[in-house]
């Protein structure tokens, strides 16, 4: 988040307290799942939300190498996050920048928490998270495809962990900040839940929030959560679905 | 015809599942007193237990299950085999009907040769013992290898054998399953690939009904 | 299981493979010249200044165009910037690693950027903002996302249609976006030797058994502007003129249904 303090003259937020897509304070960017769509990967999803595109591949549990990486009593969780040369504005050169390798280690402990790692001892369950095109939230988008990839291979897991990103613009707390309000706003606030317990397994926060804000804010993401929730479910149920509708179709 | 009868009804992880007074059984977690599925899959009761097919996932060994093995290393007297889950399977000179008198076991099984095995033990760490020694166990020959989704298995072979022995009659190609996914074939070429497009088509209908009939019909038109 | 476990081939499948070559057949059916079904879709980042997503079969492959000014070489004043590069990702397969471009990525991408660049597809010339001082600088990037096969014909189409429909961005210099100028349009066929059969366009289960691989890029007039032969075993001259031949047909139909688009 680019902290440009003087920059006034946008208005993130006009008079009908409308942002500049349009959107309410606590509405959500149009998101779209869809579960099963690599060939080779044991589990894979793609989501699009807002102007995001992020692919998410799973691989495993599989025997972990370099053998020090292994640990013996149970399955490592490597998440890799990596934005694709094209995904900015600013071409990226390839290849993990640190802001990539934090997001991975993130990602990676956030998923941990809902994975029951201890059925596979001495594998890694490798996630690999590929931002094709960035609009802001590319974490969370990122996660909340991943829950879809690692239920789409199988891997034993706790619930799906969901998420959402709030945020201040102009002084009012909004849920789900899209690229302008990230560049020009006052905070974000990643986070990601287990939607069953509400457990909080992803929290990062930049900007300036007052204890006040931030709950109101947490409260957003929570409810916002429940609702992506959903989506991920459909999206893997639809997998299914798909397969009875062309019978049902065939047969009538 | 019955689209989703509360007979296959699927769940998802985290999602409760009521016990009716049965025991948990396979992709149920406990937690606070109360059940969840670990899994995507189809609910099941069998025996008393309430259990919770996956409908996609690795192949998980279990003793005496049919595996069909890759050799992929070979140690002075036991062979490393790729049996397409998270851990290798080992198979061991003494587990087969075979004598090594110059400790060369390339000799009889080289790097990507092909096994019919047997799980015979799995260990505590997860070491899991192959063997040839039973009948019907052999080094592969010939023929050719697919690979299907391990939890997609038990629908190739439907109730009794009757959708492999279906596409067996109706092909004349012999089919050998493991119940880790590999499918060795062997047959004329272009019957060989009918039977490829059939386990495709299983595999990707396995859940619906009616199935095998339509697989009988697929093959019936291909003759 | 493991990486290596993975590259290791089924020996009985292997044999198959070369058996059934000997009669001129394939292990999905396919003659000798069939590509398989693909579909391109072009401006799948629209943010980017050109894209498009491949699916060859199985493979799916998304290239992205990024143009951006920048300083030309000290040598070509004169001309603007083609940068091709390639990644492996993990995800796409069980045998790739994360990882800087190892040897097979840098040749992929050295191939795609081979046929563009010698076709003379894009007018480098016409790129130039200030001479000596300001170009554009075209980046072709192509992300690997799930291989099933023939990589090299995928990333090739893609980086084609995605330069075909890629824009220059000249609102940035205060002019008018414009199309990339394009004047030749070159395509790539690619084939795996098994046993002594040349088969187009292979699919995974052919290049894990292929002894060699021969790629030919040609132009809509007939002009051989890339060739690369891959892999431990050896084609003979005979082999090579076969594959020009139906290297260039092939690319005809392929051409045609690219700017039909």
């Amino acid at each position: 988040m680019i902290e440009l303090g003087m920059q006034s003259s946008i208005k993130l937020i006009n008079e009908d307290g409308l942002r500049i897509d349009g959107r309410k304070p606590n509405e959500l960017r149009p998101i779209r799942i869809e579960a099963g769509i690599l060939n080779r990967a044991d589990g894979s999803a793609y989501i699009e939300w807002g102007g995001n595109k992020v692919l998410v591949a799973v691989y495993g549990p599989r025997e972990a190498f370099p053998k020090h990486t292994q640990n013996p009593s149970r399955a490592v969780i490597n998440a890799r996050y990596n934005m694709a040369a094209f995904s900015v504005d600013e071409r990226k050169r390839p290849g993990p920048d640190r802001r990539a390798v934090e997001i991975s280690k993130v990602i990676g402990e956030a998923l941990e928490s809902a994975i029951f790692t201890e059925q596979f001892p001495r594998t890694s369950i490798d996630v690999y998270i590929e931002v094709l095109q960035a609009d802001a939230g590319t974490r969370i988008a990122g996660l909340t495809a991943a829950s879809v990839a690692l239920v789409d291979a199988g891997i034993p897991m706790r619930d799906m962990v969901v998420g959402c990103a709030a945020g201040k613009i102009d002084g009012h707390v909004v849920l789900d900040l899209n690229k302008e309000e990230d560049n020009y706003g006052e905070a974000d606030l990643p986070m990601a839940i287990i939607p069953r317990t509400q457990e909080i397994v992803l929290l990062q926060m930049d900007g300036h929030l007052t204890r006040d804000e931030l709950k109101v804010a947490m409260d957003m993401s929570k409810k916002a959560s429940l609702y992506i929730s959903n989506l991920q479910r459909q999206a893997l149920l639809a997998k299914y679905r798909e397969g009875e509708e062309k019978e049902a179709e065939k047969n009538e | 015809m019955n689209k989703l009868d509360s007979e296959r009804r699927i769940v998802l992880p985290g999602e409760e599942i009521d016990l009716n007074g049965m025991k948990q059984g396979n992709g149920i977690y406990h937690e606070n007193g109360k059940y969840y599925a670990y899994q995507m899959g189809v609910v099941q009761t069998y025996n008393n237990y309430v259990n919770i097919i996956p409908l996609s996932g690795k192949y998980y060994p279990v003793r005496n299950d049919r595996v069909i093995a890759k050799v992929i290393d070979i140690a002075p007297s036991f062979w490393i085999m790729d049996i397409r889950g998270p851990y290798p399977g080992f198979l061991h000179i003494n587990d087969t009907p075979w004598k090594s008198f110059d400790q060369d076991l390339s000799k009889i099984l080289g790097v990507g040769d092909t096994v019919f095995a047997k799980v015979n033990e799995i260990t505590e760490s997860r070491q899991i013992w192959l063997s040839i020694k039973d009948a019907g166990l052999r080094k592969l020959e010939g023929g050719h290898i697919i690979m299907v989704q391990p939890t997609k298995v038990s629908r190739i072979i439907g109730k009794g054998g009757s959708m492999v022995n279906t596409i067996k009659e109706l092909t004349g190609v012999k089919i050998q399953l493991g119940q880790n996914g590999v499918v060795w074939l062997d047959g004329q070429a272009d019957k060989i690939l009918v039977v490829r497009k059939v386990l495709r088509y299983i595999e990707k209908e396995a859940h619906t009904s009616g199935l095998t009939d339509r697989v009988r019909k697929m093959l019936e038109e291909s003759r | 299981m493991s990486k290596s476990s993975d590259e290791i081939v089924y020996g009985l499948k292997r044999e198959y493979l070369e058996k059934i070559s000997q009669q001129g057949n394939r292990i999905d059916g396919r003659k000798f010249d069939e590509i398989r079904k693909f579909t391109v879709t072009t401006n799948f980042v629209p943010r980017a200044e050109g894209s498009a997503e491949v699916r060859l079969g199985d493979t799916r492959v998304l290239v992205g165009v990024k143009i951006e000014q920048g300083e030309p070489f000290p040598d070509t004043p004169n001309s603007g910037i083609l940068t091709t590069n390639a990644e492996l990702l993990p995800m796409a397969s069980p045998t790739f690693e994360s990882g800087p471009p190892n040897e097979d990525s840098i040749e992929l991408a050295r191939v795609v950027d081979r046929g563009i660049r010698e076709s003379k597809m894009i007018d480098l010339d016409k790129l130039v903002i200030e001479e000596g001082k300001t170009v554009w600088v075209v980046f072709v990037d192509i992300h690997v996302l799930d291989y099933g096969g023939n990589l090299i014909d995928a990333s090739a189409l893609g980086a084609v249609a995605a330069l075909m429909s890629s824009k220059v961005p000249a609102s940035k210099i205060g002019q008018a976006d414009y199309p990339l100028p394009v004047s030749h349009v070159p395509i790539t066929v690619t084939f795996a030797k098994i046993g002594s059969s040349l088969f187009a366009d292979p699919c995974l289960e052919e290049e894990e058994v292929a002894s060699a691989r021969l790629s030919v890029t040609t132009d809509e007039n007939e002009n051989i502007v890339a060739m690369q032969k891959g892999l431990g075993g050896s084609v003979t001259e005979e082999e090579v003129f076969s594959a020009i031949d139906t290297s260039i047909r092939l690319g005809k139909d392929i051409r045609q249904r690219l700017m039909g688009k």
